[in-house]
């Protein structure tokens, strides 16, 4: 495993309410609805061995640790 | 030299060098018994420490009968044998460190130190062992020899083992739920879970203890993570892990409550039994490097003092 992994840092963005997120940095994904949200936010982990965290105001983020 | 040491009559090198070995080699015999659990690379790492001791106990039995014939030179033995040795302690460090990068539950630097300082203390241990049962061997004959090597089995074997976490705190079976998406093991939040399928795996298969310390040394002790990740670490190897790679969700983790200074382990075992995690995380070792004797200075026991009034 390489050691250059992007860690304690936000890797991506999943959002199913746009207007509370801003700013740029890491890529931020739009999606329709709550069972969306979950789904992508499932896979970038997946792809990316990070975690999911639920800011639980419709925005996951994606965290390597 | 080793002729006329031969035919020395009652100082027999000969005798010592017996006794000196046969002590030494048991002496780290049943120290690889204890460290087993600790660092199992069997068979090659057990033959290899094995042959380690041999070499110190032949070393150390030899200094003392060559010393009573005035061969000066045999001194640089143990000097030879003392620069070996520091060699032993860089070699586990290295080793362990490489394996450390894909392991699913990491040591943590603390348990590597600790390791590799126990391999080398070991051989001193024997030597130390060697030494003495050859020298009385050697002046007083065969059977204060060996009456003379097994104390010194003893002694070494006292030393060779450390405290144990349950020594200084309480292990208690823990309750681990979720407020929200916050997990928790009984009131310490230990951190956010976002997915709900993760959570209700946990829910399902997780387990956590709570390490209460039984007093301020303890506490401060309890406080290292290095220790933390030691004790899940030993955990893991023995329940298994429900984790792979792409899952960090599953990772263990310790979490500090900061008012008690408890502290709550969570791990995901393959085995889920929660009286034998109990028992393993007492039974894991107190880390040399992690520990802490506030208690032992005047001025930690007055802050104790002026405190809990």
């Amino acid at each position: 495993m390489s050691n250059r992994a992007l860690t304690d840092y936000i890797l991506a963005v999943v959002t199913c309410r746009p207007e509370t997120v801003a700013g740029s940095g890491a890529p931020i994904f739009i999606v329709p609805d709550e069972r969306e949200l979950r789904r992508v936010a499932l896979y970038i982990s997946k792809i990316t061995n990070a975690m999911v965290h639920d800011l639980e105001n419709g925005t996951f983020i994606i965290v390597k640790h | 030299m080793s002729q006329h040491l031969i035919a020395y009559g009652a100082r027999s090198l000969w005798l010592a060098v017996v006794l000196g070995l046969a002590a030494g080699v048991s002496v780290r015999i049943r120290l690889l018994k204890v460290d087993y659990r600790i660092y199992p690379t069997y068979p090659a790492g057990v033959v290899s420490h094995i042959a380690l001791g041999f070499i110190a106990a032949f070393l150390a039995s030899l200094p003392v009968p060559a010393l009573d014939h005035k061969e000066f030179t045999a001194i640089t033995f143990l000097a030879l044998a003392a620069q070996q040795f520091r060699e032993i302690r860089a070699m586990e460090r290295q080793s362990l460190e490489e394996l450390e990068k894909l392991l699913l539950v990491p040591r943590g630097g603390d348990y590597i130190e600790g390791i590799a300082k126990v391999f080398e203390a070991r051989n001193y241990l024997v030597m130390m062992t060697s030494l003495v049962a050859s020298a009385v061997g050697y002046f007083f004959g065969l059977v204060p020899g060996l009456l003379a090597g097994v104390v010194m089995m003893l002694i070494s074997v006292h030393f060779g083992q450390g405290h144990t976490v349950g020594e200084i705190a309480d292990v208690r079976p823990a309750k681990l739920s979720f407020d929200g998406t916050l997990m928790k093991i009984d009131d310490i939040v230990v951190m956010e879970i976002g997915l709900p399928e993760m959570r209700q795996i946990i829910s399902e298969r997780g387990m956590a203890v709570i390490l209460v310390p039984r007093n301020d040394d303890a506490r401060d002790t309890l406080a290292s993570p290095g220790q933390s990740q030691a004790i899940l670490h030993n955990a893991s190897t023995i329940l298994g892990v429900y984790r792979d790679v792409d899952t960090p969700e599953f990772m263990p983790l310790a979490r500090r409550d900061l008012n008690s200074g408890k502290v709550g382990l969570y791990l995901m075992p393959m085995l889920r039994d929660q009286e034998v995690f109990r028992e393993i995380v007492a039974r894991s070792p107190v880390l040399e490097s992690s520990l802490r004797r506030p208690l032992a200075t005047a001025l930690g026991r007055r802050a104790k003092r002026e405190v809990d009034q």
